[in-house]
Parts: structure tokens; sequence; C-alpha cells
């Protein structure tokens, strides 16, 4: 990759963050959003039936999924008016370096939000921290990769079509469940202490999805924005 | 469809109902498999009447594979040589297979229910064939919420071809969970383990049906095309 392409997608990372730094539209919404789920989540099953550590996996990830199209929707959303797009696009930069860094940006942001939420799951539904914990954080920063690559993707898709942000889940959620599934499964076994081998094929999955998904949504964002 | 409309761009004087032979065909074919399905063919020893429903359910699925592979090919091909008539065709060929995924859908559970003693499970083939669905309506529906036809057939291209991608993953990934589902009968390393009547009338379904899909994407086509004639004629 071009030294040039880098320094430009960490411009446009540069700028995505420090609007959203600005505004916290996005981040306020995406975390309260996420901490009401997790409470909803409590009171939608009955605590003497169901343990709260064994919903706590599938919890996390529906709540990290959703939490996370909000975030994305914004991502081409803040281009959208005054068509900042256009300016955008008439940069001497890259369309992979455009991609690069919106998918940045969108990162830092699943991330952080994932940064909070997660405590808040261990907190409210008292699960246990243990060795197996920094492996959690690591499939977090995995499926994060897989749901940024596409939802940045698809972002740039829905804005410009006439359902805008309804048209984004309805992409996007097929192309998450093998990201959510390995992860909530393989995030299941570790909180029920299980040794990290057995989560392995799962992280397997997770990381070739990532692998196969950032080449292909890369390649084909440029496809996406041509005017 | 057998009756077609069409002249849509012509005057209504001129517009006329026209019978599609080969739509008359692949209905006269599906309808002899049903026939010989139902009367001629022997009925399974243990599973009973409710076997029969594989003539349909098999071809169908059969053809709903077909018509996405082929939705794929022709989204990565429209990428590189930007021919409309590509993207009329991914767009004729989802259609037509979202609505034998349907068949395959509703026809799975109601051989579930007696065979296996329940509707459905999540089992690996099942939650495979639901996401198709999932993928290729929202696939229709994303054309259908772009207006521009550029735009709409690059669109359309990506994400036929991710989704393309997208089932070895998912495949992958509820095969991981145990599977239930009975294993391939004819299409298998070694020979077919169905009776020859039965391989007979299954054979018959599977080219009857892909009769009915040829048959359903011509005329899903042909409705694309006047359709973008139509528009060119008012733009």
């Amino acid at each position: 990759m071009p030294p040039d392409t880098i320094s430009a997608a960490l411009a446009i990372a540069r700028k995505d963050l420090a609007i959203e730094f600005r505004t916290r539209t996005a981040f306020l919404s995406s975390l309260v959003f996420a901490l009401l789920a997790i409470v909803i989540f409590y009171f939608a099953w009955d605590p003497t039936a169901i343990p709260a550590l064994d919903l706590a996996p599938g919890v996390l990830w529906v709540i990290f999924t959703f939490s996370g199209l909000l975030g994305l929707n914004r991502s081409f959303g803040i281009e959208q008016s005054e068509r900042a797009i256009d300016g955008l696009l008439l940069a001497p930069v890259s369309r992979q370096a455009i991609y690069l860094g919106k998918g940045l940006a969108n990162l830092l942001f699943v991330l952080a939000v994932q940064a909070i939420a997660l405590p808040a799951v261990v907190l409210f539904y008292n699960v246990p921290v243990s060795g197996g914990f920094a492996v959690v954080a690591a499939i977090a920063v995995l499926a994060a990769i897989g749901l940024v690559a596409i939802g940045t993707l698809f972002s740039s898709m829905a804005v410009n079509t006439r359902l805008a942000e309804l048209l984004l889940p309805m992409l996007s959620l097929p192309f998450f469940v093998p990201i959510v599934m390995p992860a909530a499964q393989a995030t299941a076994s570790l909180l029920a202490g299980r040794p990290v081998a057995e989560a392995a094929a799962w992280l397997k999955v997770l990381l070739a999805f990532d692998i196969v998904f950032v080449a292909a949504c890369a390649l084909a964002f440029p496809y996406t924005i041509e005017e | 469809m057998a009756l077609r409309w069409s002249g849509a761009h012509l005057p209504p004087d001129q517009a006329h109902i026209a019978i599609d032979p080969l739509s008359i065909a692949a209905f006269i074919a599906v309808a002899a498999t049903f026939v010989r399905a139902i009367w001629f063919t022997p009925l399974e020893r243990i599973q009973g009447p409710a076997q029969k429903i594989f003539y349909i359910h098999a071809p169908a699925a059969w053809v709903a594979f077909l018509a996405f592979g082929l939705v794929a090919i022709a989204s990565g091909i429209y990428l590189w040589l930007r021919d409309e008539r590509l993207d009329r065709f991914a767009e004729s060929s989802a259609e037509v297979g979202v609505v034998f995924t349907t068949v395959v859908l509703v026809t799975g559970p109601l051989w579930g229910r007696p065979v296996w003693g329940t509707w459905w499970t999540w089992d690996a083939r099942l939650t495979l064939t639901l996401f198709l669905w999932f993928i290729y309506v929202g696939y229709l529906v994303m054309r259908g919420a772009v207006d521009d036809r550029a735009v709409r057939a690059r669109y359309s291209a990506v994400l036929g071809i991710l989704g393309a991608l997208l089932i070895p993953f998912i495949h992958l990934s509820v095969y991981m969970f145990r599977t239930l589902h009975p294993l391939p009968i004819v299409m298998k390393a070694s020979r077919p383990s169905l009776p020859g009547e039965m391989l007979l009338t299954l054979l018959l379904a599977f080219a009857s049906f892909t009769l009915l899909y040829v048959a359903l994407l011509r005329a899903r086509y042909l409705l694309a095309e006047e359709r973008d004639r139509l528009q060119d004629s008012v733009a």
C-alpha cells in the first residue's frame, strides 16, 4: 500500500473523528442505546429460569451489532449535507484511501462503544473476570473489523437510496451472521471457563471473514461512489 | 407468465397480449412431472406420501442455487463490461431465485413436520437457505430504492458479488452447529441410492423446474427491458 494512501486515510479518519468528537451525537446515542439494551435484555428473560451469566454472551453481541449499526449510518450520512462527499471525491486521493479512512474512524467508534459496553455487561450480569477475558477483548476487535468492513461499504450505498438508514440493517445483518455467531459462541465458551483452544476454531472463522471481506469491500468500494 | 403484456411502449391500440410458447412448455412440463410424481411413482416405504414433496423441494432448491449463482456471475461481468443487459439479467434471476427459495422454505417444513417431527430446525442447510432468502430479498428491496439506473446496477452488482462470497461463511459457521438434513441422494460420489422409478421422476422434476426457471427468467427479463425502454421514452 503506498504511503500517501495511508496518510490520506489517516487524515480522513481524523476528520470524521473530529466531527464526532465535537458533536458526540452518534457516540452518545449508540452508547445510551447499548446501556438501555443491556437493561432491557435483563428483564426480557426470567432470571430464575436462565442465569444472567448464560445470557451475557448473546446480549453482548446483539448490543455490539446494533449499536455499531447506529454509528455506521452516520459514516456517510455526514457527507450528505452540503454534498460534502463531492469534496471528498475531488480530493486527489485514491478511493481506497477514502474507504480505509472511513473504516478506520468507524472502527475506533465501534471499539469505543465496546470499551464501555463490555464492562457494563460484566457489571450488570455479574460476569466473573478471568484470564479468558483478554481473549474476549481480542474477539471483540476481530469482530469489530468485520462489522466495520461491511458496514462502511453498505453505508456508502444506503445513503444514496430512498430508504437511506432503513436499508443499512437489512443489507448488513445477513452479513453479520458469520461474525456474531462465532464471536458469541467463542465468548460463551470462554466465559464458561473452558480452555481457549475450544474457542480457537471460531476465532479462525472470524479471522478468515475479516481477511476476505476487508479485501473484497475495499475492492468493491470504488464502484459505490462513482460519479 | 404464459400471457405476457407486450408493447407497453406502443400506443394502447397497438399493444397486445402475446402468448409465450416457452412458458407454456414449462408449465406443461411441470404439470406432467407432478402427474407422474403423484400417480405413477411408488410410495416411499417409511415416509409414505410425505416423501413426494421431495420432487418439488429438491429441484426448487437446485433452481434457487442456480439462479443466485448466475446473479453473482452476471454481477461480476457487469462491473467489468458495464452492459445493461447483464444487470437486467441479474435482476430477473434474483427475483425468480427468491420465488424458488420461498418454495424451498415452504415445502421443507411441510415435509419436516411428519418426518422429523418438527416444522423447523436450525440445521446448516435450512439456516443457509433462510439467509439466502434474506440476502436476496434485501437485494430486491435495495434495487427498488434506487432510481438512477446506473447507480442501481453498480450497487446491485456489488451486493450480488458480496452475497456470493458470504455463502461459504454462513455455511461454515452454521455447519459448526450440528446438521440434521438428509445428505445428497443423487449427486454423491457413489451411485445414486434411489430406485429407478423415483430417480426418473426426480430427474424429470429437475429438468422441468430448470425449464420453468428459464421461462420465468425470460419473461421477467423482457419486462425489465420494456420498463427501461418506457423510462427512456419518457425521459
